[in-house]
């Protein structure tokens, strides 16, 4: 959104319009061709993701009813079977990890953007290790979370604790990343008005750059957590049971979450169990859809324009 | 400007009370739960019991949990899954206060890990599973010999073994697809030892996944397809699957409830087993109360998981080496 990204974005826009409606003189039978397959990927897309959670909210809505936000697991009474445990589990997992990883990021993206000398070695090393941790599998955030916690002597890893660590992790690069780029969009001459005006670089980035980035941080940061909270990978490393009849009640607990669930019981050999798996895919999906919502809304109701 | 500012300022509020709402819900409702929780379980012990270990034996173990929460909420049981080796693996580290097994210790790689972290452990046998060899529901073979599954299956057959008529010219000339679970599995190691003479020898060119409905899935889509799971996914699914009888030189045998807690469905019925670390079961009340349920109502567990009980002599068994050893 800086002054220096309009111009390419405009000339970009120019671009784009040729394909687009195939209104501008250079349409040719090329550009057609090519605007026809694009459509056509798009559409493939589109529509195995529709027939995905069409079949998947035909066969779970069946269970769709108040005993699986309110009942445990159940061997012994399939149709009635919950994912209570998993569904609290989950709450518990995303809070703790947003606790842990949002000041975290937002510092360590606020030291790297505005404090940071960004030519001396330690601090390029940084930069260079972010870039690739934000595209290390997960599994991997898994198996450090699990050595940390062996270093640390927990007998159980399979704690609420254990499993936000990992996430964290998982997610901090993401949330370090957006944030600075959040920041870098707030214009120089805010921060050179503030400074000029006799403010420290710690109440310009405190007063100013902050405050005005945080829509973006927000979004960053909701998006991030909405793909921590579909992770099976690494909590499985840890050894997050399934088999779980009571609520987590502090970040020593332990729990289950919504995705170790739907695994479980769509392996079981009973039918109940897959339709059960179905719904709770579908309520995993609402979640992470009312998180995507929420990172919408912020950016486009609290986004600034200069 | 101040309209911008206070909805800069909103922003982060908005995010701040809405994870704190969050937060106080669960906390909120788990509290209410932990006090109504120790309410209902004067009846005994409490404290928490961890199980990990066997996919296959998980619905057991867990139909025990059940059970028993309804008695003594106050005991809490987690029940994992990461497979007959991964359990024993946290069991022998003393991770874990038992392990679902399906399939007995291993005495050149588990035992002396076991050792080394100084657990030690008593086996319960706690049911019975036949593992069922199926095909398509139209196919027309109805049974085969142990030697014909080694001929499909053995390490030589790879690349080979790619016709039904190949191993026996009584079988239809149809083209043969492998379905069976990956090398992880306990049922993978079991099957392998009892057909093929060595545990995890096998051909590897056949479709395999950890998740048995796949291979139901792909049976059941594949003409002139074969794979093997437990008795529990053929009887969901006996509408699209045949059981293959098997024969080991007695003549054929279909796999059943009977067949298997009689042993006349040999070698492909199997036990199933819990083992228990000693010290926990002697400290900790939880445990002990567990086990003891979970032993005493063996036959119903069963049932309730859809799993082929212990015959009464194998019960006994079980009952006095609980009695003895633990």
């Amino acid at each position: 959104m800086t002054t220096t990204q309009i111009k390419p974005g405009r000339r970009r826009e120019e671009g784009t319009r040729v394909l687009d409606t195939g209104q501008n003189h250079e349409r040719n039978a090329g550009s057609l061709a090519f605007l026809v397959a694009l459509w056509c990927s798009l559409a493939f897309g589109v529509l195995v993701l529709l027939v995905l959670i069409a079949s998947t909210a035909l066969d779970g809505a069946p269970r769709l009813d108040a005993n699986l936000f309110t009942e445990y697991s159940s061997t012994l009474f399939e149709e009635e079977t919950g994912v209570r445990a998993g569904i609290l589990g989950s709450l518990w997992l995303m809070v703790t990890t947003a606790v842990m990883s949002v000041p975290l990021g937002i510092a360590a993206a606020l030291y790297l953007e505005e404090f940071a000398n960004p030519t001396r070695w330690y601090n390029r090393l940084i930069e260079v290790n972010l870039q690739n941790l934000a595209a290390v599998p997960s599994v991997i955030y898994g198996l450090l979370a699990l050595g940390l916690l062996a270093l640390r002597g927990f007998r159980q890893t399979s704690l609420v604790i254990g499993g936000a660590l990992a996430l964290t992790l998982l997610i901090l690069p993401v949330i370090i990343i957006t944030t600075r780029e959040s920041i870098r969009a707030v214009p120089r001459e805010i921060r050179d008005g503030s400074l000029a005006l006799g403010a420290t670089l710690w109440q310009t980035t405190w007063r100013q750059s902050l405050p005005s980035a945080i829509p973006g941080i927000a979004t960053g940061t909701i998006l991030a957590l909405s793909r921590a909270i579909g992770e099976a990978a690494p909590l499985l490393l840890l050894g997050v049971a399934t088999g779980i009849r009571f609520d987590p009640n502090g970040i020593l607990s332990q729990f289950t979450a919504l995705p170790i669930q739907i695994f479980t019981m769509s392996s079981q050999p009973q039918e109940e169990f897959q339709t059960a798996a179905a719904a709770a895919i579908i309520v995993l999906l609402v979640m992470i859809l009312v998180l995507n919502g929420l990172a919408i809304y912020i950016r486009n109701h609290y986004q600034r324009r200069w | 400007m101040i309209r911008n500012l206070t909805r800069r300022a909103l922003a982060p509020t908005a995010l701040a009370a809405s994870l704190a709402l969050t937060l106080a819900a669960c906390g909120g409702q788990s509290a209410g739960d932990e006090g109504s929780g120790s309410d209902g379980g004067s009846t005994g012990a409490s404290g928490s019991v961890a199980i990990d270990g066997s996919s296959t034996v998980f619905p057991l173990s867990d139909a025990a949990a059940e059970l028993l929460s309804e008695e003594n909420p106050g005991i809490k049981v987690t029940v994992g899954t990461s497979g007959t080796g991964g359990g024993f693996e946290a069991f022998c580290a003393d991770k874990t206060d038992i392990s679902d097994a399906s399939r007995p210790i291993d005495e050149e790689e588990e035992v002396p890990l076991c050792k080394e972290g100084g657990v030690d452990y008593t086996e319960l046998q706690v049911a019975t599973d036949a593992l069922t060899v199926v095909v398509p529901k139209d196919f027309e073979v109805d049974c085969i010999t142990t030697d014909q599954l080694k001929t499909m299956w053995e390490p030589a057959a790879q690349g080979k073994i790619t016709n039904w008529n190949q191993v026996d010219p009584s079988f239809p000339d149809t083209e043969l697809s492998l379905f069976g679970p990956g090398t992880d599995s306990g049922t993978f190691d079991y099957f392998t030892d009892e057909i093929n003479g060595e545990e995890g020898a096998s051909r590897s060119d056949y479709e395999s996944s950890e998740d048995d409905n796949v291979i139901v899935e792909g049976v059941a889509n594949t003409e002139g397809a074969l794979g093997y799971f437990g008795f529990s996914y053929y009887e969901e699914n006996a509408e699209t699957l045949k059981a293959l009888e098997v024969d080991s030189g007695d003549g054929c045998v279909a796999p059943s409830v009977e067949s298997a807690q009689s042993g006349e469905y040999t070698p492909l019925s199997r036990p199933l087993f819990i083992y228990v670390n000693k010290q926990s079961y002697a400290d900790k009340a939880a445990v002990k109360e567990y086990v003891d349920f979970y032993i005493s109502n063996l036959v119903d567990i069963a049932e309730a998981a859809e799993f082929i009980p212990l015959n009464d002599d194998q019960l006994a068994k079980t009952q006095s080496t609980l009695d003895e050893e633990l």
